[in-house]
């Protein structure tokens, strides 16, 4: 039986304040830059997620796309899409950068979606920047 | 070893149905790509394929002679084409966009002999695409 990948691309709008609150405020300034603005900022999120497992002879698929995507859009875009991330439970001790959101984002569909293996998740902060976290492993090419 | 993708684009059309599933359980499987009317897509299909470099060319392959397979075994038998009805690999299997990149890496294979073919990666839209490395 064949093994195929499938990704697919999501977009949610969020806000966040990167600061650390063991840093002093010269420190989080000069680490953080225009990201430390108290007041916090926004951005358009792209997510990509992929699966991967078996072709089903009798499907063609690797997995209900509308599974996926409810997975995604219930536990995923309901959660973050128009948050401030520093409001939500997992941001309380930890900073909301890309790095930590992409990470939280795979931990989320690690645990709640089962129809196929969750491959990774890719996390765009704006069209020059993107994190891709494996579950800690390395990247397929 | 270096990569080498070349990308190019395709328009077809398709329905999902299996005949060993209900009417009802097709629907429900199969949601709106169902509809036996069929409905269309624009694909973009990207081939890698790697190699050592040539030290006398500088290339991986011939990139006329990639886009010449490309043409005659891909979009010659799939642009502007009803999957079902046209393209002999889905008269038996849905032409799901796992089934198109699993029929192209199939296509592919034989025919490329001047660098190993890496991985086949299909779009069915911006938000949707399927890698296939060849895994069994």
């Amino acid at each position: 039986m064949p093994k195929a990948y499938l990704t697919r691309r999501y977009m949610f709008s969020a806000s966040h304040r990167l600061h650390c609150d063991e840093m002093s405020d010269g420190e989080n300034r000069a680490t953080y830059g225009k990201c430390n603005n108290s007041h916090g900022h926004g951005h358009n999120y792209f997510v990509e997620v992929t699966v991967s497992g078996q072709v089903d002879a009798r499907t063609g698929m690797v997995c209900n796309l509308v599974d996926l995507d409810d997975c995604v859009r219930a536990e995923v875009l309901e959660h973050l899409d128009h948050e401030n991330l520093n409001t939500l439970p997992e941001f309380a001790d930890i900073v909301p950068t890309t790095e930590n959101l992409c990470e939280e984002i795979y931990k989320i569909l690690k645990r709640e979606f089962r129809a196929a293996h969750l491959e990774k998740v890719r996390l765009e902060e704006t069209m020059m920047n993107s994190f891709e976290y494996a579950g800690g492993a390395e990247l397929r090419r | 070893m270096v990569y080498l993708t070349r990308k190019c684009e395709f328009a077809a059309s398709h329905h999902y149905h299996n005949p060993e599933f209900s009417a009802e359980e097709n629907r429900r499987v199969f949601g709106k790509c169902n509809n036996p009317n069929g409905h269309g897509h624009n694909y973009t299909l990207e081939v890698t394929v790697k190699g050592d470099v040539d030290p006398r060319t500088g290339f991986v392959m011939d990139l006329k002679d990639l886009k010449d397979v490309l043409n005659r075994e891909i979009l010659d038998a799939m642009d502007h084409r009803y999957l079902n009805k046209e393209v002999p690999e889905f008269a038996q299997q849905i032409p799901t966009t796992e089934n198109v990149a699993i029929a192209i890496w199939n296509r592919l294979e034989q025919k490329l002999n001047m660098a190993k073919l890496h991985r086949v990666r299909v779009f069915e839209s911006p938000e949707l695409f399927v890698d296939y490395y060849g895994e069994r």
